[in-house]
This record gives structure tokens, sequence and C-alpha cells, in this order.
């Protein structure tokens, strides 16, 4: 009883694949359609995913923000903190910051002469603030601010049509000083932004800090430093070198954990992905056992003759197990060909603005764009082929422990 | 018929192992269609009710366009009375006034820029729960009391309590200052973070008074008896306010289009993966049918010679799927229901979603909720499916000769 050599077995599974090429034809495209739906649903939800984490972090302070201790529970003014020290500044030339700004952030109320709304009032650097969060580019009308004393102020076109105010006029800003007396300024719009999430625009003003500082009798005292690296990803790197550095009398903290909403998305997420792919796989699983099941049933009586011309009943396990590779092979092929061609085309987005009331809530804006991750596709083919040869063996199995006799008698 | 039924069943049971599988496809996908169809109807319910009971209510009367740009000027003028009217008219008391305005609101420590609603002391509790979420404190009773109610969060940041006074000072009506002295009354702890942070109301009588709004205000809500009754409630009321020019009432999804956005995008997104399960399974069935019809080659050949119609012949495999499809359709439905009403009774969370529900205002704990609808849509559909998979292989039937059909191997 010798063993078939490896390359004959392949054989036989290919040939024997294609004697019943309709059934076949029926599973490979049940595999196609349920790895593209693994793949391309993947990809979309990465795609929002992303787009959320990245409009959250902008919106957040960065991807690590320092602030008093305090601050988190009490966002107001009394809890600011002095501007960066050397060890901190030492810190932040590290190669992997690949920016990091200070502001000041406070609630306040700005009012033109229609109307007044609750707004957050950022005293911001400008020239750092633009690569951390500020994109320059959104900027509709006038300019953004020129330097940290700029006397101006930015705020959101959904703003200014609120406080039916424009370019070039005033609006008063109030706010609190430390000693909790109204501190109050009037300032000239200087720019007008749009944001990729409407709701943006309406909170966010932008003022220079010193500017800000002195209107709020601060002194060089800040709320908030904002840092940025290469990757939302990859805080964790250079985030304890940042915490070291900034010392106890502020906290430094890593985006997922400042805004746990965004945190727990990315985890949700993940779950979900992995949920998603094993439902469809699960849901596919039945037909690949009932193939097989009918595959072998069919031969039960040339297994039998195989058996008995001196064939392993190892060798005709791994043949059906063969068999079972090829087709989830091909079926895992065309399936990542499809999902590939099926997301290229839409590289530059999908247009979702019907809804993007509906996403603003979940945080995302009215373009979404799949992203396709290497990782994503290696786990959906990954789990395929495991799980699917994991299904297989019960037929497999069956299928080798035939006794020879019995099944040449078979009808 | 019964015959075909009869024979149907029979065939059926020739293959055990197969049959079982596709029927277990079938039980799988009905499983996970009637769990995640309750899971969404669940919270969609829930995001509704728990967004729209707490301030929105199901309708508001407005003047037109202040929904999209809410202005201050875009105001009602008579309010009071107008809400009056409403309520006889429809024979509701779920109707109340409410007026809007934005002030900078100062405790002796902290100030905060916030929206502060008017709202009639004894309509407020018939169209919102918060009247009944003050913790600390009490609701309002008098319209014209210098008077205020905040949010549980909010009154930590102020670092205030029952009893405290607040300094009022924004821009009233006409673009005056509005500057006033209010004390806390109460203190609501809502659970929605927002609102808790966000959210202060003060007597309509005295927010008239302070922001110089003499007898306007902004906004009526009206809640109908029922969801269901939406429709008809509305159309009363705009028939209340056939009189009175430029007013328009506005129902939840206009009201708040990021709700039903929201509800449709999950909607949409839901239904892509619903219908890839739907056709993994439609595929099981087409590859299973066709399989016992090739088999059958024989069989079929001999029993046209015997004078059956292929019509007959294709009707018996319709008949097979029909019956294996309703095995699926019955187990499955009987399974997801147990499965379901289980979970909709414990409840059940899933790790780091206590985020996500809050953005939503959903609760921590999710509960399915069961209903004829999500019991019967998705395993219909599928049945539905497994039919139209089973047209295929019985329509070969007609090109099948009988002859040549023997002599099949």
């Amino acid at each position: 009883m010798s063993r078939l050599p490896l390359r004959a077995l392949f054989m036989l599974a290919w040939r024997n694949l294609w004697r019943n090429h309709r059934r076949t034809l029926i599973m490979l495209a049940a595999i196609t359609v349920g790895v593209w739906a693994m793949i391309f649903m993947t990809a979309l939800m990465r795609g929002m995913v992303d787009d959320m984490l990245l409009n959250g972090i902008r919106s957040l302070p960065g991807e690590v923000q320092i602030h008093d201790v305090f601050y988190r529970d009490d966002p107001s003014i009394n809890n600011s903190m002095p501007p960066p020290g050397d060890a901190l500044l030492q810190a932040l030339r590290i190669p992997e910051v690949k920016a990091w700004t200070s502001r000041v952030r406070v609630p306040a109320v700005i009012s033109s002469e229609r109307d007044s709304r609750g707004v957050i009032l950022l005293g911001v650097e400008p020239e750092s603030e633009t690569q951390v969060s500020f994109d320059l580019d959104n900027i509709r009308e006038g300019r953004f601010l020129e330097s940290a004393s700029d006397r101006g102020i930015v705020i959101g076109a959904k703003l200014a049509d609120r406080l039916e105010t424009e370019l070039g006029k005033r609006v008063v800003v109030m706010s609190q000083d430390p000693d909790n007396d109204i501190a109050d300024r009037g300032f000239r719009i200087v720019g007008i932004y749009k944001a990729k999430l409407a709701s943006l625009e309406e909170m966010y003003i932008y003022g220079g800090r010193e500017t800000i500082q002195q209107m709020l009798k601060l002194g060089d005292r800040i709320s908030e430093i904002a840092i940025t690296g290469d990757d939302y990803r990859n805080v964790d790197r250079w985030y304890s070198t940042i915490e070291q550095a900034a010392g106890d009398a502020v906290k430094a903290l890593p985006w997922y954990e400042a805004d746990t909403y965004l945190g727990s998305m990315l985890a949700v997420m993940d779950g979900f992905v992995l949920v998603w792919i094993i439902v469809v796989f699960l849901a596919l699983s039945f037909g690949l056992v009932n193939t097989l099941v009918m595959a072998v049933f069919e031969r039960v009586r040339e297994i039998g003759l195989m058996q008995a011309l001196g064939m392993r009943p190892s060798s005709i396990l791994y043949q059906i197990l063969i068999e079972s590779l090829l087709l989830l092979l091909i079926g895992l092929l065309l399936g990542n060909v499809i999902a590939v061609v099926t997301i290229i085309p839409l590289r530059d987005g999908i247009d979702i603005s019907v809804v993007a009331e509906g996403m603003e809530m979940m945080g995302t804006s009215s373009m979404l764009y799949p992203a396709l991750k290497v990782n994503d596709m290696i786990m959906a083919n990954l789990i395929v082929i495991v799980l699917g040869l994991l299904t297989s063996i019960l037929p497999s199995w069956r299928a080798a422990t035939y006794d020879p006799i019995e099944a040449l008698n078979k009808t | 018929m019964t015959i075909t039924l009869h024979m149907a069943w029979r065939n059926l049971w020739r293959h055990k192992r197969r049959t079982w599988l596709t029927v277990g496809a079938m039980i799988f996908s009905n499983l996970i269609l009637i769990f995640s169809i309750s899971l969404q109807f669940g919270s969609y319910r829930m995001m509704i009710d728990n967004s729209l009971k707490s301030y929105t209510g199901h309708m508001q009367i407005q003047r037109a366009g202040y929904n999209e740009e809410p202005k201050m000027r875009s105001s009602i003028e008579a309010i009071i009375p107008l809400a009056d009217t409403v309520r006889t008219q429809l024979g509701l008391d779920s109707v109340a006034a409410r007026g809007v305005a934005f002030a900078m609101t100062s405790s002796e420590q902290r100030s905060y820029g916030l929206q502060i609603i008017g709202v009639e002391p004894d309509f407020e509790p018939k169209v919102s729960t918060l009247p009944g979420l003050v913790t600390r404190g009490r609701y309002f009773d008098d319209s014209d009391a210098e008077e205020i109610v905040i949010g549980a969060v909010l009154a930590r940041n102020l670092r205030v309590d029952v009893g405290d006074e607040l300094t009022l000072l924004g821009s009233g009506y006409d673009g005056s200052f509005a500057a006033g002295i209010v004390r806390v009354v109460g203190i609501f702890e809502s659970g929605i973070a927002d609102i808790d942070r966000n959210m202060a109301q003060m007597p309509i009588g005295y927010f008239q008074t302070l922001f110089g709004l003499g007898d306007r205000g902004h906004n009526i809500v009206i809640n109908a008896p029922d969801v269901l009754q939406l429709a008809p409630v509305q159309q009363s009321v705009r028939e209340v306010l056939r009189g009175y020019d430029g007013l328009v009432v506005l129902d939840w999804e206009q009201l708040q289009p990021g709700l039903k956005q929201a509800i449709q995008a999950d909607f949409t997104s839901a239904w892509f993966m619903y219908g890839v399960l739907i056709i993994l399974v439609a595929f099981s069935v087409l590859n299973t049918q066709l399989m016992s019809v090739l088999e059958r080659t024989r069989e079929f050949g001999v029993m046209m010679a015997l004078g059956v119609k292929p019509t007959r012949l294709g009707g018996l495999v319709i008949t097979e799927t029909a019956v294996m499809s309703a095995l699926g359709l019955t187990i499955g439905a009987v399974l997801g229901i147990v499965m379901t009403a289980y979970l909709s009774q414990a409840g059940f969370s899933y790790p780091g979603m206590e985020d996500m529900a809050e953005r939503f205002n959903l609760p921590e704990r999710m509960y399915p909720s069961l209903s004829i609808a999500s019991i019967m849509i998705g395993p219909s559909v599928v049945f539905l499916f497994s039919l139209l998979a089973s047209i295929y292989p019985a329509v070969r039937l007609y090109f099948l000769q009988p002859i040549a059909a023997m002599r099949a191997v």
C-alpha cells in the first residue's frame, strides 16, 4: 500500500471537481459572492470608521493632548496650565511628533447685532494650528489668522448664517476670566471657514492666542497642548515619552482615552468586521459541506473500489480535502478580484449626502471612502480557508472510513 | 395535489443529510435575520422614543423657516393663546408653548453660554419627560417666577445647587441686552449627556419678560397620544393653523432629520448584509435542487414515459423546495422567536457599545423588540428567494426528452 504522490492527488481532486461542473460552478459563485461581500462591506465600514476617527481627532485636540489635571472634569478657564517647560519642549522634538500647538479653549458666547450663540472659543497659534488641525483650504472667505496676536476672529460659515453676519462685520465675544468676571471683546470677522461636519462650523471660533489671553486676563497660561504624529493607530509608540516629559502637574491623554466614543468605535468595528466575516462564512459553510457530502455520496462505489485497489484511507481524506481547498481557493481568488475591481471605481468616494445629517450623528462626513485594508483581506481569506477546511474534514473523514466491501456493494 | 405533496415529502427524505444541510442554511439565516431585524426595530424605536420624548416631541408648530434658521426673531405672536386654541381644538393636553434663547449663564465661579428654554409650567410635563426627571428640588409652578431648572452636569460645571442664583446675560428680541438673575429651583438628570450638559428651562412668563419677547414664543410642541396617530393629529393641527399666516407644523422627521437619516443609513447597510445572506441561501437551494433533479434524470424520464406532464414534474420540484423552505421557515422562526424573546427580556450588551449607545440616546443594554413584522420579514424573503432559486431546475424538466433521459447514467 503505497502513498499516492501529492501531484496525483491534486490531479484527481481537480478532475473530480469538474465532473459535475454545474454544482462546482454554483458553489464557486456562492463562495465568490460571500468573499466579495466580506471584503466589500468591510472596506466600506473601515472607510466610515477611518473618516469618523480622522474627523474626530481633528476636532479633538490632536492625537495626544495635554491638559491641566482637573481640566477634563471641569473644562473651565480656571483649570489652565503654564506653557510647555524645557523637558516637554525637548520631548516634543522627537521625530514621531509631526507637529504640536498650544491653545486657549474656553466656552463663550458670540453675539452679532442680530443674534447670539454659545460656542467654543479657541485662542490658537496660526502657524502650528494649521499643521495640527486647521486646514487652510477650508477658508471660504477672507483669511485665517496671521499671528498669535492677530486681532481678528475666524468663524464657521454656518455660524455666520445663524448670526446673520458676514466677513468684515464686528461681533462681540463674551466669556469668563479666572476671577469669574465677564470678559468681553469686540472682534472683526477676518475669515469664514467651512468644515466637513456642519456641527463643527457652529461650534468653534478661532482667535489669536495672545489676543485671547489678553482678553481673558490669562497671562501666558494656556488650556491645552495638541500633538499629532503620523498615524493615529500608532500613538502608543511615542505617547509615553510625552507623558513622562509632561510631568505630574498636567495630564497627557491619547485620543482613544480622550474621546471614549472614538476609542470604542475602533474596537467595536474590529469586532463587527470579524462577526460579519464569520456569519457570511457560516452561511457559506452549509453549501460547502453539502457539496462535499454530495460529491462523496455519488462516488461511494468509486471510493470503495479505490480502497479495494489499495489506496490508503488517508489518501482519500486528502483527496477530498484538496478538492475542497481548490474550490475555496478559486472562489477566494474570484471574490478578492471582484472586490478590488468593485472598490477601485469607488475610490473617489461614495456620495451619501442624502443621509448626511444622519451620518453626522455618527461623526462621519457625507462622502464615504471605502478603505481596503490588506489586514482585513488577509483575515477574510484566512478565515475562509481555515474554517472551510475544518468543516470539510467531517465529510472527507466519512469518505475515508467507508468499509470497501460495503461501499462497493452500494447501488 | 396531495399526491404531489406526498411525493415531494418522500423525495426530500431520500437524501436526509442533503435536505437537512439545506434546511440548516435556511434556519441559520432565518435565525440571524429575525434576531437582527428585531434588534434593529428595537433600537430604532428606542432611538426615536428617547430622542423625542426628552425634548423635541412628536411635532412642533413653528414660524416657517425657523427650523432651518432658528432665529430669535422668527417667532410666533400670542403664542400662549394659540397653544390654548390648539389644545381645545384637538382635545389634547399634550400641547405646550416654548421660547428659545441664548444667554451667558454665570454662577459665582463659572460661566457658560447656554440655550435657555421658556416653558409653560402646567403643560410642559405633558409633552416631555424632563420635568419628571428633576431629581433635586422641584419643577416650576408659577409662570412668572424668576426661576430656572438645569441639567445635572451643567449644575456640576457651574458649581451650583438648588437655591443658588445664576446671572443671565444675552440679547433680547430687539437686539438689546437682556439681563436677569434667577434662582435654581431644580436639577434634572436625563442620562442623555447632551441634555444634562446644555439644557436650562425657565417659566415662559418670566422668559418673555427677560428677553423682551412680549407675548411671543418660538414653538408649540404637540405629542400625539400614540405614534400611530401622528398623521391624523398633524392634519388637525394644520386645520387649526389655517387662520394663521406663516405658521407650519413639522413632524419629528423634519425636526430631527439626522435621526431619520441615521436610521435610513443603518437600514440600508443592514439590508445589504441581509441580501448577501439571502443570496447565499438561494445558492444553496439552487445547488441542492439542481443536483436532485440531475440525479433523478432517469426517474423523471420514466415518469414522463408513463404520461406525467413536465408541468407536473416542475410542480413537484417546486413543491419539494416549498416544503423544504417551509421547514426552514418554521424551525428558524421558532428558534428565532425563542432566542429573541429571551434576549428582549434579559437584554444584552456588547463590549464597548456603551459610548456608541449614548451617542444615539440608547440605553446601555440592548433589547430587541419582537413583532409579527420582525419575525416574518426575513424568513418570508428567504422563502421567496428559495422558491425563485428552484425555478431553473424546474424549468430544465421541460427540455427533458423521455427516451434520452431514461438512458442517462
